[in-house]
């Protein structure tokens, strides 16, 4: 690998950018796709799919046998709310490899013993989410089920590209969520952008199983095609 | 504390600007229940220090030898371990996959 493709695939990496080496191996030649120059690259479909799967692999093309090294950002998950379910939640998503901060400024609830190592930051929406930098890398849950903490954390989300923001709440909470979510600027599509009642449909009691219903529903996200997402919220709505 | 590949691959940057020779294997392909997927990495560089990973220790030994030989060369190789190479090498993974590894000299022109 040249010294200038390592130092720009670190540089990508340090910005939190997916870059996706190709490697010939039957010479070494190489080449690096930045994320933004996959879709008109010959091999963008493959190099697309790659990326979505987070996986490396060989691919034949052209009858060379090409390695593509996928480096793809760590997925992040921010939670806000340290309440029971997060509790259940940040373990969980650690597990799942997902760099995980609570956010809460209620400082009896987001306290070291009850998050034993997990950053927390126990401040209001608008002071704790800025420097967290969230980017399309991030899941975005809000789970206090107050408006106070959940509706600015969501104005913030919203325009941060994440790709996904789970709200606590059931329909109703939501419909009325919706409405001052509105009347403070959000748009049509944001709501809608909204995964509530949050997780999938898996009939969870516990916290520990909503917490499982809500991963189940990030991984979904990050992982199936858009269509694949679509079919599995049709099949849980029928 | 796993290296993660960010740690890895900025390892290579800093031991290569810092004038060592390196070099850099990378799990290319894996068949059976390889212990780490397509994509791991490991990095080497002349005095045979490594960092990161490419089975979670049953050939690392094999593939830093290599390493030297490929800084010193400059030309890639592709090594293959598994449990129908026994001949091949004396290295073979305890769990029974077979993997390919790709290494190659960071620097190179």
């Amino acid at each position: 690998m040249k010294l200038e493709t390592l130092t720009q695939v670190n540089a990508e990496r340090a910005a939190r950018r997916p870059v996706i080496v190709v490697t010939d191996v039957a010479n070494g030649d190489q080449r690096l796709v930045k994320a933004k120059d996959i879709a008109t690259d010959p091999l963008g479909a493959e190099l697309s799919k790659q990326l979505r799967m987070g996986k490396s692999g060989m691919v034949e093309s052209g009858g060379k046998k090409l390695f593509l090294n996928v480096y793809a950002p760590t997925a992040r998950l921010v939670i806000v709310g340290a309440v029971h379910i997060s509790q259940a939640l940040a373990p969980l998503a650690r597990s799942l490899d997902y760099d995980v901060t609570v956010v809460d400024p209620r400082t009896a609830f987001a306290s070291p013993e009850r998050f034993p190592d997990v950053p927390l930051i126990a401040e209001w929406p608008d002071v704790a989410l800025p420097p967290l930098n969230i980017d399309h890398y991030t899941a975005f849950v809000a789970l206090t089920h107050d408006p106070k903490i959940d509706d600015p954390a969501l104005l913030h989300a919203f325009e941060r590209d994440c790709f996904y923001i789970g709200a606590l709440g059931s329909r109703k909470t939501h419909a009325k969520r919706a409405e001052r979510l509105k009347a403070q600027g959000a748009s049509d599509a944001d709501i809608a952008s909204i995964h509530a009642p949050i997780g999938l449909s898996i009939g969870a009691v516990s916290p520990s199983e909503i917490a499982v219903a809500i991963m189940a529903e990030i991984t979904a996200e990050l992982r199936l095609p858009k269509e694949g997402v679509k079919q599995t919220a049709k099949v849980q709505a029928a | 504390m796993l290296n993660r590949d960010e740690d890895i691959l900025q390892a290579a940057e800093n031991w290569q600007k810092a004038g060592h020779g390196v070099a850099l294997a990378t799990v290319v392909e894996t068949w059976g229940s390889a212990p780490r997927p397509a994509g791991s990495s490991l990095v080497i560089n002349d005095d045979g220090t490594f960092l990161g990973s490419v089975s979670g220790g049953c050939v690392e030994g094999a593939v830093v030898t290599e390493a030297l030989d490929v800084i010193a060369s400059g030309k890639p190789k592709m090594l293959e371990f598994g449990v129908a190479d026994e001949t091949a090498w004396n290295v073979g993974l305890s769990c029974g996959g077979t993997i390919r590894v790709f290494v190659e000299k960071v620097g190179q022109s």
